[in-house]
C-alpha cells in the first residue's frame, strides 16, 4: 500500500464512513475462546481507563464532594465539620435575596443574543470567498485565546474615565468623558460587551466548522436556481447549522447563569454587577460558609440543568436535512 | 433507566467516601514550639509561607535569611510566596503540608489554633516582653507572634494640605471635610483617594474601631451592641467615608482606581489622602523617590475625633507567623520567629513599630510622639467572636462588600440613604449576634 494512503486523514474518514454493505465482513468464528472474548470486551475500557479516571478525579470527584459539603456547616478550614441535612437548601430558598443577582444575568443573556448574531454575521460572510479572508478568521477568533483574568485587567483600562474607550470616542468627535463602571446599568453594559468581544469568536468558529460541513455543490445548485446570498442563508445555511446554533444558544444561557471572570476581576460584584457565581465564592471565602456556597453551587447546576431540559423540549434537535 | 440510577449511586457513595477524608490535624494537638537553648544546635530545613512576594523576589527576605545564619548557621530557610495568600493557604490548611512558619489566615477561627499551629508558650511569660500576645492566645497559650505593628490613619500629602491652607490636623469629621473641601477649590488635587477597585484598601476603615472612642474594649463592644449606632465607632467612621463621598471629594471614577497608580500620583501632590495604615507610608514615600519628588512629604494622621483634647490610635499587630503543628523542625521554625519578629530589623526596615514592648516607635510615627497621640492596645479577648458573627451575618466589616456599597450609595450609584444602610447592618449584626457563640 503506498504510505500516502495510510496517512492521508481524507482517506480514512472516507474509508470509516462507507456503509458496512460495501465490503462483506469477514467470516467470524462462532465463538472466540473465552480469554479471546474476555479481552475483546476489556479493550474497549482500557483505552477509556486514562480519560475515564481524569474525568472522575478531576470532574464527578469533585462534584460528589460538593455535593457532600453542602449537607454539612463546613467552613471550608475548620477539620471538624457537622452534618446539618437540607439547612442549607432550606435557607438558599427562604432568602428570596440571592436569587436577586439572575436579574444581572439578563444583561448577559441580552448581549449573548446579539453574539451569536454576530458570530453568525460573520461566519456566514467569512464562508464565502472573501478576500483576507484567513486574517478575519484569526482577527474574530483572537479574543477568545486571551486569558480571561487579562481581558479583565486590560478592560479596566480601556473603560478608565480618560481611558482607550474615552479616547477613541474622543477621535470621533465625540466628546465624552463618563465613568463607564460607574452606574449599576453601564456597568452591567459594559461587562457584557467585554464577554461578547471575548466569546464571539467561540461561536464564530463553531458556525464557521458548521458552514464549511455544507457540501459546495449545494450553493452551486442553488446559484443555478437563481437563490441570492440571503436566500442561500435562510434555506441552506441556517437549516444546515441548526444542531450547532442550538447548542450555542444552550451554552449561551448556562454561560449568563453563571456569569463570574470577568465582572469578578473588574468589578468585584460592586456596583450591581454581582452574579450568583460571585455571590456564591463571597459566601464561600469571604464568609467561610462553604457548606452554603456549595449548595448555592448544586442549585445553580440544578437550575441550568432545568433550562436547558426545557429547552431542549421547547426546541426539539432535529436532524439537519438538507437534501 | 437503570444505568442512570447506578451513576447516582455511585456518585452517593463516592460523595460519601470523599466526605470522609475532610480535615487534618489533630494528631499532633497540644505540641510545643519552644525556643532553642542553644542556636548553633538547631538545625533542619524550615519553609517560610509569607505574602511578601515583592521582598522574596527582590532578595530582600534572602538577606534576611543569610544574617539568619550567622546565628543559627545550621538552619536551613526557603521561603514560598503566595500572591493570594489567605486563599491559598486555607485550601493548603486541609493537608498537613503548610510549610514550617506561616502567617495565620484571617479564616483561621482563633479556637482552632491549636489544632493548627504549635504553641509558642504561654500568655503570662510572654506577654511580659511581647505586645498583642493576646491576639493569638487560646486557654493561656500563644499560637503565633506577629512580625510587626500597625496603626490606621491617613496618609496625605503635605505640601498639597499647606496649599490648601491647613496646617493642623482636623480633630473632627466636620473638620476633616472642610480640610477636603479647601483641598478640592484652592487645588488641582484629588482631595480623598478611595481605591475602590482595589478592594481591600476600603477595609482599613474597620480600624477606625477604637480610634475613635479611644476604648480599649472596643473590639468587646462589637459584640455586645450594634457597631453602627449612633456615636458608635464604625458609624462615625462610615458616616465620615460616605460624606466625603457623597460630597464629591474624592476621584472622578472610583470604580477603575489603580492601587498602584496612586502611589506616584500622592507622591505628585495629584492626590492629596488616603486612609491606609503606617505600613503605607514606606511604599509612598518609595514611591516619592521614584517620581522625583520629596519623600517628606508624605505625611500621617490620625482619625480626625479627640477624646480629652487628645487623638487616639489603635495599635494592632500584623500577620502573625505561627509554627504549622506538623512540622519536623519545630525549634528552627520557632527561632525563626523569634529572630525574624524582634532581631531582623524588618520592621524597622518598613517604619513600622516592633512587636517588642519596649522598643521605641519607628520614624514614621515620631508626629505622632511629637503631637502627643495615645496610642492604645485593643484587648482581643472577644476577637474570634467578632469574626464569627461578621461571617454568620455576612455583614464583612473585614470585607470591601458593604464599603463599595457605601461608596456606591453615597454617590448616587444605588438608590438609599445612610441611616437605613447602617441600620440594615446593625440589624443583621444584632441577628447574628444573638445565633452565634450561645
Amino acid at each position: 500500500m503506498p504510505r500516502t494512503r495510510t496517512t492521508d486523514p481524507s482517506h480514512a474518514t472516507e474509508k470509516a464512513a462507507r456503509p458496512p454493505v460495501a465490503a462483506p465482513p469477514p467470516p467470524m468464528p462462532r465463538r472466540a475462546p473465552r480469554k479471546v472474548r474476555l479481552w475483546r470486551k476489556l479493550t474497549p475500557w482500557l483505552f477509556l481507563a486514562a480519560p475515564l479516571a481524569l474525568l472522575i478525579a478531576f470532574t464527578y470527584a469533585p462534584v460528589a464532594n460538593m455535593l457532600a459539603y453542602s449537607f454539612t456547616d463546613w467552613d471550608g478550614v475548620s477539620p471538624e465539620l457537622r452534618y446539618t441535612g437540607p439547612d442549607n437548601y432550606i435557607e438558599i430558598f427562604t432568602r428570596p435575596e440571592l436569587f436577586q443577582v439572575f436579574f444581572v444575568s439578563g444583561y448577559y443573556l441580552a448581549a449573548s443574543a446579539l453574539q451569536i448574531g454576530v458570530a453568525l454575521y460573520f461566519a456566514t460572510i467569512l464562508s464565502f470567498d472573501l478576500r483576507f479572508r484567513n486574517l478575519f478568521k484569526g482577527v474574530l477568533f483572537f479574543p477568545y485565546l486571551i486569558n480571561g483574568v487579562a481581558i479583565g485587567f486590560v478592560f479596566l483600562y480601556f473603560f478608565q474615565d480618560g481611558g482607550t474607550l474615552d479616547s477613541l470616542l474622543a477621535l470621533l468627535g465625540h466628546e465624552s468623558d463618563r465613568a463607564w463602571l460607574g452606574t449599576s446599568t453601564s456597568a452591567n453594559i459594559s461587562l457584557s460587551g467585554v464577554s461578547v468581544w471575548r466569546y464571539t469568536g467561540l461561536n464564530f468558529v463553531l458556525f464557521l466548522g458548521a458552514i464549511q460541513s455544507i457540501p459546495g455543490e449545494l450553493y452551486e445548485a442553488a446559484e443555478l436556481d437563481g437563490a441570492n446570498r440571503w436566500h442561500q442563508f435562510r434555506y441552506i445555511i441556517a437549516p444546515g447549522i441548526r444542531p450547532v446554533l442550538s447548542l450555542s444558544v444552550i451554552l449561551s444561557i448556562s454561560g449568563s447563569l453563571s456569569v463570574f471572570e470577568i465582572p469578578y476581576i473588574m468589578t468585584g460584584g460592586a456596583t450591581g454587577t454581582e452574579t450568583f457565581v460571585i455571590q456564591t465564592v463571597k459566601l464561600a471565602f469571604q464568609f467561610n460558609k462553604t457548606g452554603l456556597a456549595s449548595a448555592a453551587a448544586v442549585v445553580l447546576l440544578l437550575i441550568i440543568l432545568a433550562v436547558t431540559w426545557l429547552q431542549r423540549r421547547l426546541v426539539p434537535d432535529d436532524r439537519a436535512d438538507l437534501v | 433507566m437503570s444505568h442512570r440510577r447506578t451513576l447516582a449511586g455511585t456518585l452517593v457513595a463516592a460523595a460519601l467516601l470523599v466526605s470522609g477524608c475532610t480535615g487534618s490535624g489533630g494528631s499532633s494537638e497540644g505540641a510545643d514550639a519552644k525556643a532553642p537553648d542553644d542556636p548553633s544546635k538547631v538545625s533542619g530545613t524550615i519553609k517560610v509561607l509569607t505574602h511578601r512576594t515583592d521582598i522574596v523576589q527582590d532578595g530582600t527576605m534572602k538577606k534576611y535569611a543569610d544574617a539568619f545564619n550567622r546565628t543559627y548557621p545550621k538552619v536551613k530557610v526557603e521561603f514560598e510566596a503566595l500572591t493570594d495568600y489567605e486563599a491559598e493557604v486555607k485550601i493548603r490548611m486541609n493537608t498537613e503540608n503548610y510549610g514550617d512558619v506561616l502567617m495565620i489566615p484571617a479564616v483561621i477561627k482563633k479556637n482552632d489554633y491549636p489544632k493548627f499551629f504549635a504553641s509558642l508558650g504561654t500568655e503570662k511569660e510572654l506577654s511580659e516582653k511581647y505586645r498583642f500576645t493576646d491576639f493569638t492566645a487560646v486557654d493561656g497559650k500563644v499560637y503565633g507572634q506577629t512580625t510587626n505593628g500597625g496603626t490606621p490613619g491617613f496618609v496625605y500629602n503635605k505640601k498639597v494640605w499647606a496649599e490648601a491652607g491647613v496646617t493642623d490636623w482636623p480633630t473632627t469629621p466636620d473638620e476633616f471635610l472642610t480640610a477636603l473641601k479647601a483641598i478640592k477649590s484652592r487645588t488641582d488635587a484629588v482631595p480623598y483617594y478611595t481605591n475602590f477597585a482595589a478592594q481591600w484598601p476600603l477595609t482599613s476603615w474597620t480600624y477606625v474601631n477604637g480610634s475613635v472612642s479611644c476604648d480599649t474594649g472596643a473590639t468587646t463592644a462589637l459584640t455586645e451592641g450594634d457597631p453602627w449606632a449612633e456615636g458608635a465607632d464604625l458609624r462615625v467612621g462610615d458616616t465620615l467615608l460616605h460624606d466625603i463621598v457623597h460630597q464629591g471629594l474624592i476621584e472622578k471614577d472610583p470604580t477603575t482606581t489603580n492601587w498602584e497608580g496612586s502611589k506616584p500620583r500622592l507622591a505628585k501632590g495629584e492626590i492629596a489622602t488616603a486612609w491606609l495604615g503606617s505600613w503605607a507610608v514606606l511604599q509612598f514615600r518609595q514611591a516619592a523617590e521614584k517620581a522625583g519628588t520629596d519623600p517628606d512629604d508624605i505625611g500621617f494622621m490620625p482619625f480626625p475625633a479627640q477624646v480629652d483634647g487628645t487623638f487616639c490610635a489603635v495599635l494592632s499587630p500584623d500577620y502573625n507567623q505561627a509554627v504549622n503543628i506538623n512540622s519536623k523542625h519545630k525549634e528552627a521554625a520557632r527561632a525563626w520567629i523569634d529572630w525574624f519578629s524582634t532581631e531582623s530589623g524588618y520592621a524597622d526596615d518598613n517604619l513600622l513599630p516592633s512587636v517588642l514592648k519596649d522598643a521605641p516607635l519607628p520614624e514614621a510615627l515620631k508626629p505622632y510622639e511629637e503631637a502627643g497621640v495615645k496610642l492604645i492596645e485593643l484587648d482581643d479577648a472577644k476577637g474570634g467572636l467578632v469574626k464569627e458573627i461578621d461571617s454568620a451575618s455576612e455583614v464583612g466589616i473585614h470585607g470591601p462588600a458593604y464599603r463599595q456599597d457605601l461608596v456606591d450609595l453615597a454617590r448616587g450609584a444605588e438608590d438609599g440613604d445612610l441611616d437605613d444602610f447602617l441600620a440594615d447592618l446593625g440589624k443583621r449584626w444584632t441577628e447574628a449576634a444573638k445565633t452565634v457563640g450561645s
